[in-house]
């Protein structure tokens, strides 16, 4: 950003810039909007034809997800799993980030090294082992399983975000605030965590992003359909022979709506900035 | 308020570096005392010994004959004005300043008129709902007082408060320091680079070097009798003349200078010593004078210029009352009065 205000660029360059970002909008939003047509039209076949826009509106689809035998148990599921994991990994993340920003302690190094380390392997490599820890520890085909699972792959990653925060938060404040009688919980709880709701909101989003929308292990550690979490009933429309395509892409819409709600509640915290004006040299 | 002793304070840090030696100083109650020093020198990490930031090494610290070495802040009842301001961003300014009353869990009722009446006093009772962020330099620097005077604690600590405003919100706020240590009478630490402000406020100072005290004195005390050549260049503006030369008889000799000797001086004849002469000492001699320059470059401040002189191997500045000052290359003649003139050993550097 030179000078008080950008010069406008030239028409062609301008134009050029419009068109090139247009056109990714479209490559990013025709599969999803194939998604809402299908999940709108009243068939199981895959829409076909270039036309991406709804044309006709219908909600059996939704009618029929709702009506499916354990669709709400696993609604229920699916919640109570995200919701946990993400209070947990919020909790655990922020008590464990402080610390390592904040105190010098024996292992401090080699824990966030380990952190790191686990953030390298891809979950599924983890498949197995994790099955294994679950079917000793009774939890298979229990949610708290899977809560047990998604915490402990999201928490690394959110003791990370929040470390780094952390770190970016004037020590001034602190000291200060322990020089008007803080303790260091009140100096965490008063000052560092209202300092940090962007990261918080990130971390908390992450969370729930990991434990919401993950299939994969979900699929190996449920067996029974009472204990599914959404995103594996929703495979079960993709057969092996026939695909229900319009059960598949209303179960899509209704998993992701969650997300987007999240984000958009959120989004007012995303916002950096909330340091300014504290310190000042 | 509170009486601050420091009985051979020292600080090192946990890699090895021994930031601060031996500090003994006997504050008395009510007492202004500023720390100065060159950059470095350990006056941030004696404050915030005293603060309870730091750990203390060795030797002890009382307050009201208390030790409180290993009190934690909190239980020292000292407040302290960081030189980022530290507010609390989120917070108004009002919630600012009751933090530490609410944390004492004083009634609600005496947390509001004590918060009133002190930003009322510092002229900001129109801001206590605005956010830091909403906020002038200056104007936080005040709240970041305040904050510190709503708790009255039993010490002040200052660490170069006024260092990020400009020099004439400076001014102004260095004189409201100073009305309000007169109306509030409590024992203050401060530590400045700002030579004004340390010697317009301190009832003593205290000047550091390299983690060790220098001299402690009453401001003028620094001023007219510097312990070492250190003191003395670092007190005053422009910096003390020093000229190396020998005693001879009643006078200081040097290459192309002779300087009457101060009264009452130990010193040997034929002692290699340091002269130091104050620009605002060096004075047009009607004769010869004790040396002669030529001058250099002449700084005009209005009602005084400061003349920058080559007199052979030396440079000397002097200070020129009134609005004319000798023009660049002309030679004067400069002599001073021998109770101005100051006496150091050359090896040692110590006041002789
Ligand atoms: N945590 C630390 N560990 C090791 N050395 C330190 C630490 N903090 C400060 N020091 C060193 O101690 C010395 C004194 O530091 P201090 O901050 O007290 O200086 P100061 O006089 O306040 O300087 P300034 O005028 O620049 O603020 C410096 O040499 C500094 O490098
Ligand atoms: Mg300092």
């Amino acid at each position: 950003m030179s000078g008080p205000r950008d010069a406008e660029p030239k028409p062609p360059v301008r134009w050029g810039t419009h068109l090139f970002l247009a056109s990714f909008a479209v490559v990013t939003l025709f599969p999803v909007l194939w998604v809402v047509k299908m999940a709108f039209r009243p068939e199981q076949t895959f829409a076909t034809g270039l036309n991406p826009l709804p044309t006709v509106f219908s909600l059996d689809n939704f009618r029929d997800l709702f009506a499916a035998p354990h669709f709400w148990q696993q609604m229920l599921n699916s919640v109570i799993v995200a919701a946990v994991t993400t209070a947990a990994g919020v909790f655990l993340a922020c008590t464990a980030a402080y610390a390592f920003s904040r105190f010098r302690f024996p292992g401090r190094r080699a824990g966030l090294m380990a952190f790191l380390v686990t953030q390298m392997f891809p979950g599924t490599m983890m498949m197995i082992p994790l099955y294994h820890v679950l079917d000793q520890l009774g939890l298979l085909d229990h949610l708290a399983g899977l809560v047990l699972v998604y915490s402990t792959t999201a928490i690394p990653f959110c003791v990370f975000q929040l470390k780094g925060y952390f770190d970016t938060i004037p020590r001034d404040l602190e000291e200060s605030a322990l020089m008007d009688g803080a303790s260091q919980f009140t100096i965490f709880w008063r000052i560092i965590l209202p300092l940090s709701r962007p990261a918080i909101a990130v971390t908390a989003l992450f969370s729930f992003m990991t434990a919401w929308n993950e299939y994969i292990l979900a699929a190996t550690f449920m067996s029974d359909e009472a204990s599914y979490t959404l995103p594996v009933q929703l495979q079960q429309y993709v057969g092996d022979y026939t695909t229900e395509w319009g059960h598949f892409a209303a179960g899509a819409l209704l998993v992701s709506a969650p997300v987007m709600a999240l984000f958009f509640l959120l989004q007012r915290h995303l916002v950096g900035g909330l340091t300014a004006g504290g310190v000042k040299g | 308020m509170a009486r601050v002793e420091l009985e051979a304070v020292g600080k090192r840090y946990p890699n090895g570096f021994e930031a601060v030696h031996a500090f003994d100083i006997d504050i008395a109650d009510g007492e202004f005392i500023v720390l100065v020093g060159p950059s470095g020198c350990g006056k941030s990490t004696t404050l915030r010994m005293v603060a309870g930031l730091e750990t203390i090494s060795s030797g002890a610290l009382r307050i009201d004959g208390r030790r409180v070495n290993d009190l934690p802040p909190k239980a020292r009842d000292v407040a302290m004005v960081f030189q980022s301001y530290a507010l609390y961003p989120h917070m108004t300014v009002f919630e600012n300043m009751a933090f530490g009353l609410r944390l004492q869990k004083l009634p609600v009722a005496e947390i509001e008129a004590r918060v009133r009446s002190v930003a009322e006093r510092l002229g900001i009772e129109g801001l206590l709902d605005r956010k830091p962020k909403e906020m002038s330099g200056g104007q936080r620097q005040r709240v970041a007082m305040g904050r510190a005077i709503v708790r009255r604690p039993r010490v002040f600590l200052f660490d170069e408060p006024l260092s990020n405003l400009d020099a004439k919100l400076r001014l102004q706020m260095r004189v409201e320091i100073s009305r309000l240590h007169e109306s509030l009478g409590a024992t203050s630490l401060y530590v400045t680079h700002d030579q004004v402000e340390a010697m317009t406020l301190a009832d003593r100072i205290v000047l550091m070097k390299d983690g060790f005290v220098q001299q402690i004195g009453a401001p003028l005390e620094l001023y007219a009798r510097p312990v070492n050549t250190f003191v003395a260049t670092f007190v005053g503006s422009p910096s003390m003349n020093l000229l190396p030369g020998m005693v001879q008889g009643d006078r200081v000799v040097g290459a192309g200078f002779s300087l009457p000797l101060p009264a009452g001086v130990a010193a040997t004849a034929g002692q290699a010593v340091l002269a130091g002469v104050r620009p605002e000492h060096l004075r047009r001699a009607e004769g010869a004078g004790a040396l002669t320059g030529a001058v250099d470059v002449v700084e005009p401040m209005g009602n005084e210029s400061f003349v920058h002189c080559v007199a052979g191997e030396h440079r000397v500045v002097a200070r020129w009352p009134g609005f004319v000052a000798p023009a660049r290359g002309e030679a004067v003649a400069l002599e001073a009065d021998p109770a101005h003139v100051h006496l150091f050993d050359a090896a040692t550097q110590a006041r002789l």
